[in-house]
């Protein structure tokens, strides 16, 4: 494992595997394009039947880094290894299919490979939208072809699920849905969740392990670890309840252009998660997304 | 009856439309239009390179039609540059450097305008070799990377991470592009290939339900345009290539009429 930082097991971050060995693990994985670091030094397991979810600022690298698990870019330092044989079922990010292609969701379950329409009923039966097998993908509503996406991962019999922005395009009320209908899968499929969301209300309540992405691992964690901390309490306790919360980020560092953690001048940020201060916000109403 | 020119033309003009019908629809699903459009502005850089090389100048379309596609899909990554900008860029100069080329080999004499605007009624018997066998090749191929290549054009990450080879797909296709390019230049003249390619796909949008039926219908309404192009052409005594692009437009236009058919929208 070359270029793997040596941390304390307790500061490791991420890595809180529940015992069982993981299906898919990063070390010091780190992807450099036009010279400048997307991520660093990343450390990541997701363990089977674990939902461990990536929050973090635009640009922070969430989805290179899933990218990079999956194996679809090269990591420019570190290993990631699989499970031999893992079997994935992904979603990327902003699937848009052009209106000028003519495609029936039967037809887009079945682009890769070859399976039987029973089969394809039952995992569209699975996120609700059964009744859609023979529409055409253009007459979709975001939340419906979320749907039927998250479906056709359902297809590969999926030993860990990559979700990248799950609910994006998906109407405000569709969202909580979607969150839930992941982790009923999860439990009837017990499968491993790796995803990306924004929604910090859903990542506490609903995931085993958050990780904090902004180009480096700010802070990572079982939520209840996190919310045990003042910081955490002061911020986010009296609002958890709110059903729109918006994760923000306040950090004590700035970040080079290359990545770098510099040290900014302020002085407090004394949230100490592993090595570095910062804070989080939650700013209700606001955008991140 | 293939000894009289009208007729030649017509197999001539049906055959590549054939092929041009399914090739186009990728090129529509991909948004590759003006990508299809400066590798054949290459074309006539590769008739000088097969002239200078004294090989067919078929063979030096499709070596140059595949040259710009592998230099285009690299200036692409150059930062800073919009691939808008990259393709028009080397769109034009591909097509002025073909002109300036031709012009300065002074010993060749080249009915250019047959290069530029098809010369379908000047077919050979030995042009419509290349255009069924090579054609014939190109539809065999599309058919064997049909489903790869419809599952990269959907989303590419996602095809990529369900195991498929993405890049030797992509690969296949512009050569099958490059082929083409080849074998419409005498049809409609390489500044109006594109339109063989992405008018007749256009126009078999709403009337298909699958990307297959939708091939199939590129593939008829090509057929017809050529057709219905080359009888006015005889009747008006207009040029013919453009004139098949003309009944092309036509067609895509009649598509655009709304009318009670099971597709909705």
């Amino acid at each position: 494992m070359p270029d793997a930082p040596v941390l304390p097991a307790d500061e490791r971050a991420g890595v809180t595997a529940r015992g069982a060995d993981p299906l898919i693990s990063a070390r010091g994985v780190g992807v450099v394009r036009g010279g400048q670091w997307l991520i660093r030094s990343i450390d990541v397991d997701v363990a089977p039947g674990e939902v461990v979810t990536v929050i973090g600022p635009n640009g922070g690298g969430k989805t290179t880094l899933l990218r990079t698990l999956l194996g679809l870019i090269r990591p420019s330092a570190g290993v990631v290894t699989r499970r031999p044989r893992l079997r994935i079922g992904y979603m990327p990010q902003r699937l848009v299919i052009d209106r000028v292609l003519p495609l029936t969701v039967q037809r887009l379950m079945t682009l890769t490979g070859r399976r039987s329409r029973r089969d394809v009923a039952a995992a569209l039966d699975e996120t609700g939208v059964g009744g859609r097998i023979d529409a055409g993908v253009d007459t979709l509503s975001g939340g419906e072809f979320q749907r039927v996406m998250l479906a056709r991962a359902l297809l590969m019999q999926p030993q860990l699920l990559v979700l990248d922005e799950p609910v994006q395009g998906v109407d405000f009320t569709g969202e909580a849905d979607l969150y839930r209908l992941i982790g009923q899968i999860r439990a009837r499929h017990g499968c491993g969740v790796l995803m990306v969301s924004h929604d910090l209300h859903v990542v506490m309540a609903s995931t085993d392990r958050v990780l904090c992405l902004n180009q480096h691992l700010c802070c990572a964690g079982a939520p209840h670890h996190i919310s045990r901390h003042p910081e955490y309490l002061r911020l986010f306790g009296p609002r958890a309840a709110q059903a729109y919360a918006v994760y923000e980020h306040h950090h004590d560092h700035a970040h080079a252009l290359s990545g770098e953690v510099v040290q900014a001048p302020g002085p407090d940020g004394r949230h100490d998660c592993h090595g570095h201060g910062h804070h989080h916000r939650q700013a209700p109403g606001t955008d991140s997304a | 009856m293939l000894d009289d020119f009208f007729v030649r033309a017509i197999v001539a003009g049906v055959g590549v439309a054939l092929v041009a019908g399914p090739l186009g629809c990728f090129i529509v699903w991909r948004r590759m239009a003006y990508f299809g459009d400066t590798m054949s502005h290459s074309a006539l850089m590769g008739v000088a390179l097969g002239f200078l090389a004294g090989v067919d100048h078929t063979i030096g379309v499709i070596a140059t039609a595949v040259l710009v596609a592998v230099l285009l899909v690299l200036l692409q990554r150059v930062r800073g540059l919009s691939a808008d900008t990259v393709l028009g860029i080397l769109s034009h100069s591909a097509l002025s450097i073909g002109l300036v080329a031709i012009s300065l080999m002074t010993w060749l004499r080249l009915d250019l305008m047959g290069y530029l605007f098809g010369d379908v009624l000047a077919v050979r018997i030995v042009d419509l070799w290349w255009i069924y066998g090579g054609g014939a090749v190109v539809l065999a191929v599309l058919a064997a990377i049909w489903r790869p290549l419809l599952a990269v054009t959907v989303g590419e990450d996602l095809a990529r991470a369900e195991g498929v080879p993405a890049l030797p797909v992509q690969m296949a296709f512009m050569l099958l592009i490059a082929i083409v390019i080849a074998i419409a230049m005498k049809v409609v003249g390489i500044l109006l290939i594109t339109s063989l390619l992405i008018i007749p796909a256009a126009a078999a949008r709403r009337l298909a339900r699958t990307p297959e039926q939708m091939a199939a219908g590129a593939a008829a309404i090509g057929a017809v345009a050529v057709v219905a192009g080359l009888f006015s052409s005889l009747t008006l005594d207009t040029p013919s290539g453009p004139s098949i692009v003309v009944a092309a437009a036509l067609l895509f236009a009649v598509s655009l009429t709304p009318w009670p058919g099971p597709r909705q929208g």
